[in-house]
C-alpha cells in the first residue's frame, strides 16, 4: 500500500536516518557533557564523540579531521568562508568571483561585502546551468582573493566542473570555496582531487539532523585561514566560537559514514527512478528538462510544463505529493526562480517548473504514483489554460499585447 | 499556507471553464495578465439581446489555484446579471468569498479587471462607449 503523502523535496531537507537518531540519543542525556570541559569525564566523553564525528565528516570529503570546522549549518559556513576570507586576505585584494545561480547564502553574503568595499564578479551561467571556464579565467584579476562556485545547484541539480575550476584557481594562486550543500553525501566529493580550499556542507541534506553543518578549511598547500565571524570562547581553532552541538555533530558524523558506505548504491537506484520519472513526464507535450542532463545530481529533475503555472499545478496534488515549484506566485514580487531565469528561460517557463528531489526512501511505487498524478494535473490545467488554447490554435504568443499587471 | 475549503472546491471543480465564440457581437472577451507574471485570465460573457442580461460566462486561466478559483467565482456571479450590475463586482468581494490570503489578493484584482475588460469589449463591439475605469490600485 502506498503511504501518502509522498516526499519528493529532498533538496529542501531529508528525514533523519533512524541509525543517525540512534547514534545521537545518548548525547542528549547520559553523555551530555560540554566538549570544551577539559577537566572531567563528561567533557572527555563529549570531546571524544566530537573527534570521532570530525573524522567521519573529514573522511567523506577526503579531508584531514583538523580541517573541519563545525557550524550551525551551510548558511553559517557560507558566511564564515566568504566573509572570513575577505577579512583575512584584505592585504592581497578585495575581488571575489562567484556565479549568478549560487544559493542566497552566498549571493547575499557577497552583496553584503560589496557594501564593505568588495568587488564581486557574478559569472552568468550558460543555458545548461554550468559556468564557462574561459569566462572564469578571464575574470581573474591580481586582486582576486576567492572563487566561490557551488558544487551542485539546489534547484536544477547541475554539477559544476569543480576540478577544472580548481585547476584554474591554482594556476592563478586564488583560493576556491564551494558551497557543496547539495553534493556532499550524494556524489563523490574530494577536496584534494577537486583542489577545493574551503567547502560548506550541512547535515540535514544527507539524512542527518538540522542545525549542524561544517566548513572545510584547508591546512596545507595552501594553509588557509578565515577570520572568525563570532566572538567568544575560541572554539574550533578560533574560527567558530560557541559550545559545540554534540548530539548534532554525532548525528552529522554518522550521516557522513552512512553516506560514504551507501552513496554509490543510493545514487544508482535513484538515478534509475529519476530517469523513469523524467522519461515518463517528458512524454507530455511541451515539457522540458532544465539544466545540463549530463552533469547533474542523480536524484534531481527539474522540469517545465509549458502553459501551466507551477503553483497551480502543485495545488492539484500537494496534499499527496510534496514538491517545489520555481514559480513564486506567493511572493510579493511575483518573480519566478532567479536560477531558472539565469538559464535564459522565459518567465513563462520559469513559472511552469517543478523540482523533483528523490531520496533514500523513495520507492518505485511512489514514482509511478507521481507520474500519474502530475500527468493528470498537467492535462487538466492545460484544458483550462488560455495559453494552451492559443498554442494549439497556433497563435504567436510573443505577438500578443499582454496586459502585464 | 492553508486555503479555504471554498477555494479548494473551486480549484478542484472549477465552474464555467470554456470558450465562447468571440466573433459573435453578443460575446465580450477580456484577456488580462501576462505569462511572465505567472497568470493570464481570459473571461468571456454572452449577453442576451432581448433582456440585456448576461446569459453565459466562461473562463480559462493560467495561474495559481487562487487565480483559477477567482475566475470560477467571477463567472458564477456574472450569470444573470445586467452589465450595469456586473461592473460593480468588486475584487474585495472575491477576496471575502474565497478567503484569499494577502499575497493572493492580486488574483482577485485580475478577475475584476477581466470582468471589466470583457464588458468593455462587448460595449465596443456594439457601438457603445467603453466604461472608463480607474486604474486598479494593487498591481
Amino acid at each position: 500500500m502506498l503511504k501518502l503523502p509522498v516526499y519528493l523535496d529532498h533538496n529542501a531537507t531529508t528525514p533523519c536516518d533512524p541509525r543517525v537518531v540512534e547514534a545521537m540519543i545518548p548525547y542528549f542525556t547520559e553523555s551530555f557533557g560540554n566538549a570544551a570541559s577539559r577537566n572531567h569525564p563528561f567533557g572527555w566523553k563529549a570531546e571524544e564523540a566530537v573527534d570521532y564525528a570530525r573524522e567521519q565528516v573529514a573522511k567523506l570529503i577526503g579531508a584531514d579531521p583538523k580541517e573541519i570546522i563545525f557550524t550551525s549549518g551551510a548558511t553559517e559556513a557560507d558566511n564564515l568562508a566568504i566573509k572570513g576570507v575577505f577579512e583575512m586576505y584584505a592585504q592581497k585584494g578585495n575581488h571575489i568571483i562567484t556565479c549568478n545561480i549560487e544559493h542566497k547564502a552566498v549571493l547575499d553574503t557577497c552583496k553584503h561585502l560589496e557594501k564593505e568595499g568588495a568587488e564581486v564578479t557574478y559569472l552568468q551561467v550558460k543555458p545548461d546551468g554550468l559556468i564557462d571556464l574561459a569566462e572564469l579565467e578571464a575574470a581573474i584579476r591580481p586582486t582576486t582573493i576567492l572563487i566561490a562556485i557551488m558544487y551542485a545547484n539546489n534547484e536544477i541539480g547541475t554539477v559544476m566542473p569543480m576540478k577544472e575550476i580548481g585547476d584554474i584557481a591554482r594556476k592563478h594562486g586564488v583560493l576556491t570555496f564551494s558551497d557543496a550543500t547539495q553534493a556532499v553525501g550524494k556524489i563523490p566529493v574530494d577536496v584534494t582531487a577537486d583542489k577545493i580550499d574551503l567547502l560548506a556542507m550541512t547535515a540535514h541534506k544527507m539524512y542527518g539532523p538540522k542545525g549542524v553543518g561544517a566548513l572545510y578549511v584547508r591546512r596545507k598547500n595552501p594553509r588557509v585561514k578565515v577570520t572568525a565571524q563570532m566572538d567568544g570562547g575560541g572554539h574550533e581553532r578560533g574560527m567558530r566560537s560557541g559550545t559545540l552541538n554534540v548530539p548534532g555533530i554525532v548525528g552529522f558524523g554518522k550521516a557522513c559514514e552512512l553516506a560514504r558506505n551507501e552513496m554509490a548504491q543510493d545514487a544508482e537506484r535513484l538515478s534509475k527512478l529519476r530517469d523513469k520519472l523524467e522519461t515518463s513526464l517528458l512524454k507530455l507535450e511541451e515539457a522540458y528538462v532544465n539544466g545540463n542532463p549530463n552533469s547533474r545530481l542523480p536524484h534531481v529533475a527539474n522540469i517545465s510544463f509549458k502553459y501551466v503555472e507551477g503553483e497551480g499545478l502543485l495545488m492539484g496534488f500537494n496534499k499527496e505529493i510534496a514538491l517545489s515549484s520555481g514559480s513564486a506566485c506567493t511572493s510579493a514580487s511575483l518573480e519566478p526562480s532567479y536560477v531558472l531565469k539565469a538559464l535564459g528561460l522565459g518567465d513563462d517557463l520559469a513559472h511552469s517548473s517543478l523540482r523533483f528531489g528523490l531520496g533514500r526512501y523513495t520507492t518505485e511505487e511512489q514514482i509511478d504514483y507521481t507520474i500519474e498524478q502530475v500527468s493528470k494535473t498537467v492535462n487538466k490545467l492545460r484544458e483550462m489554460s488560455p495559453l494552451w488554447e492559443m498554442f494549439k490554435e497556433g497563435v504567436d504568443m510573443d505577438s500578443v499585447e499582454w496586459q502585464a499587471h | 499556507m492553508a486555503y479555504s475549503d471554498k477555494l479548494i472546491e473551486h480549484y478542484n471543480n472549477p465552474q464555467n471553464v470554456g470558450t465562447l465564440d468571440k466573433s459573435k457581437n453578443t460575446v465580450g472577451t477580456g484577456l488580462v495578465g501576462a505569462p511572465e507574471c505567472g497568470d493570464v485570465m481570459r473571461l468571456q460573457i454572452e449577453v442576451d439581446e432581448a433582456t440585456g442580461l448576461i446569459k453565459d460566462a466562461k473562463f480559462k486561466t493560467f495561474g495559481c489555484g487562487s487565480a483559477i478559483a477567482s475566475s470560477s467565482v467571477a463567472t458564477e456571479w456574472l450569470k444573470g446579471k445586467s452589465i450595469d450590475e456586473a461592473v460593480t463586482i468588486d475584487n474585495m468581494a472575491i477576496v471575502e468569498e474565497l478567503n484569499l490570503p494577502p499575497v493572493k489578493i492580486h488574483c482577485s484584482v485580475l478577475a475584476e479587471d477581466a470582468i471589466k475588460a470583457a464588458i468593455n469589449d462587448y460595449r465596443k463591439k456594439n457601438g457603445m462607449e467603453e466604461f472608463k475605469f480607474e486604474e486598479s490600485v494593487i498591481h
